[in-house]
């Protein structure tokens, strides 16, 4: 594949020099840390910090969910790799106003070690940090141990709350159960068409078989839970809604969100077709679908597949995720 | 009784440095057959950077461990930034303001690393990461103490056994990290965190043998 790239090795680099240029009016660079995106107004006085972090190769996610009523800080890490614990430190010191700072982030090996050292290092800076681990992914493990489950997508739906909660002047704890509440109400799943491949390295990074899709694929090609034939877009979407439906439980008269995300390379249009199915199989289950998100949300750098989230609503859900936001990614 | 100095012996981290560097190709080679390739580039790229400040500076074996696991933290990401980065603070802090390293204090600072690894990561022991080699190299070493050996011969048994822990990840099924994608696919490569680890620890053995040796004549 032909490639915008001028360095393999300085993609994330080159991706940060252009986000600050095209975002100029509501995000910064860190002045302490070139691998840490600020909202332009933090730290805002008496605000919760909110931060969260992460590989590269997800754009829009993560940096492109700084703004406000958002997140405030966000570290950036290589591609699909961590960023480091220093990184995760300075995001939660870019936006610390004295009330304590919340990370949002998602379950990964790399993730939960930096942010674990980011912690102990901001207490002995005497800033605490409370963290909200995301763990939607319905295929990454079973429903009994949810708390090995991969974050995905729903992060973007814990984030939307957790800043909007943020931004009312919540407490630390008030933020926490908040965001922690948001995620806990979110499944999603992930159906993998072809792989994607990093610059760096110059081939895919697995492989998925022509005429063949792979189900509950993860964000960087984690396996899913069985590869299938290809089938229509019809059947794709009423499948993914019934794994996401199923393990999610919810009753009749349900009222939901949904967020259908591209992974990368493809096309909208595939997306809204992927839409019409997965809405009608809501519908048909007797739950209200209060708003729909279609778009490139969280995406896999060239990862040919989409992903479903469905996030279950309460008032305050709901309340929270109308709040008006301003961030680079203009999708919310 | 057996010691070396704390004083000076940071060049035992350049060493390492040296052999890390040395290996980049290798590592990344071996790390590409199951994992994303870059475990060589980003072990050496954070090497290279905390020899650069501790070159030229005398430092103690606690202040250059100390300025490696600083710049691993820092400067590296993903898993292995954070997990050599806590093994090398932890163990800086566990040799901090002593003036010899005797076996016992030795034996302390590896576990003291391990702890620290242990406390952030979720591997066990089998599940084909860089503890397969680091346990049983600290276990090899306090039992050959236990067996009343020589500080010199523990560390004769430590490298063994980090050797042949690493070996044995060869025969392992990935069960956390990038390489856990493969499953049963990951067996008959080596793990590339526990080949660095073994090289690691045998500059770390060979230098202190040296010191030893020097000390005691």
């Amino acid at each position: 594949m032909q490639r915008f790239v001028n360095d393999p090795d300085e993609v994330v680099e080159d991706t940060l020099k252009g986000f600050v240029k095209a975002h100029a009016d509501i995000v910064r660079l860190s002045e302490e840390n070139s691998r840490v995106i600020v909202a332009k107004d933090a730290p805002v006085d008496g605000k919760v910090g909110v931060i969260t972090g992460g590989g590269s190769g997800h754009e829009p996610a993560f940096l492109g969910y700084t703004g406000q009523n958002l997140l405030d800080a966000v570290a950036v890490g290589e591609l699909f790799s961590s960023p480091t614990a220093k990184s995760f430190l300075d995001a939660a010191k870019a936006c610390n106003s004295g009330k304590g700072v919340v990370c949002l982030y998602g379950n990964y090996a790399g993730d939960n070690m930096n942010v674990k050292m980011a912690i102990k290092l901001a207490a002995k800076e005497g800033i605490e940090i409370a963290t909200v681990v995301a763990n939607d992914d319905v295929c990454s493990a079973a429903p009994d141990e949810r708390e090995k489950r991969r974050g995905v997508a729903g992060e973007i739906f814990m984030w939307k709350c957790g800043g909007a909660k943020a931004a009312e002047g919540a407490s630390l704890e008030e933020v926490r159960e908040t965001a922690q509440k948001a995620i806990d109400s979110c499944r999603s799943v992930g159906v993998g068409l072809a792989p994607c491949t990093l610059p760096a390295v110059g081939h895919p990074n697995f492989s998925i078989e022509p005429d063949t899709m792979e189900v509950g694929i993860g964000h960087h090609g984690e396996p899913g839970v069985r590869v299938e034939p290809l089938k229509t877009a019809a059947e794709v979407g009423k499948e993914m809604a019934n794994i996401v439906l199923d393990d999610h439980g919810l009753e009749e008269g349900a009222e939901v969100a949904v967020l259908i995300s591209g992974l990368g390379a493809t096309p909208l249009d595939e997306l809204y077709i992927l839409n019409d199915a997965i809405s009608e199989e809501i519908a048909a289950r007797g739950i209200t679908i209060h708003k729909t998100y279609v778009g490139n949300y969280f995406t896999s750098l060239d990862m040919v597949g989409a992903t479903l989230t469905v996030m279950a609503l309460d008032d305050e859900m709901k309340r929270l995720l109308d709040v008006d936001v301003r961030c680079p990614a203009r999708l919310l | 009784m057996q010691t070396f100095a704390n004083a000076s012996a940071g060049d035992i981290v350049l060493d390492m440095a040296d052999e890390i560097v040395k290996n980049r190709g290798y590592l990344s080679d071996i790390d590409g057959k199951i994992g994303d390739g870059d475990h060589g580039v980003n072990m050496a790229k954070g090497f290279t950077m905390a020899a650069e400040r501790i070159r030229g500076n005398d430092m103690s074996l606690a202040a250059a461990l100390d300025t490696l696991g600083t710049v691993l933290l820092t400067e590296i990401g993903g898993s292995m930034g954070p997990l050599y980065g806590v093994l090398f603070m932890q163990c800086a802090e566990t040799i901090e303001g002593k003036d010899e390293i005797d076996a016992k204090l030795f034996a302390a600072m590896l576990a003291s690393g391990l702890d620290g690894i242990q406390s952030i990561g979720s591997a066990q022991v089998g599940d084909k990461t860089l503890l397969d080699a680091l346990v049983p190299a600290l276990a090899a070493f306090n039992g050959a103490l236990a067996d009343g050996k020589s500080f010199s011969e523990a560390l004769d048994a430590l490298v063994v056994a980090a050797e042949k822990g690493r070996d044995s990840t060869k025969e392992m099924t990935a069960r956390v990290g990038r390489a856990s994608r493969l499953g049963e696919r990951s067996i008959g490569v080596l793990d590339a965190g526990a080949t660095s680890c073994a090289l690691i620890l045998k500059v770390l053995a060979t230098d202190a043998k040296e010191k030893l040796a020097a000390a005691g004549s």
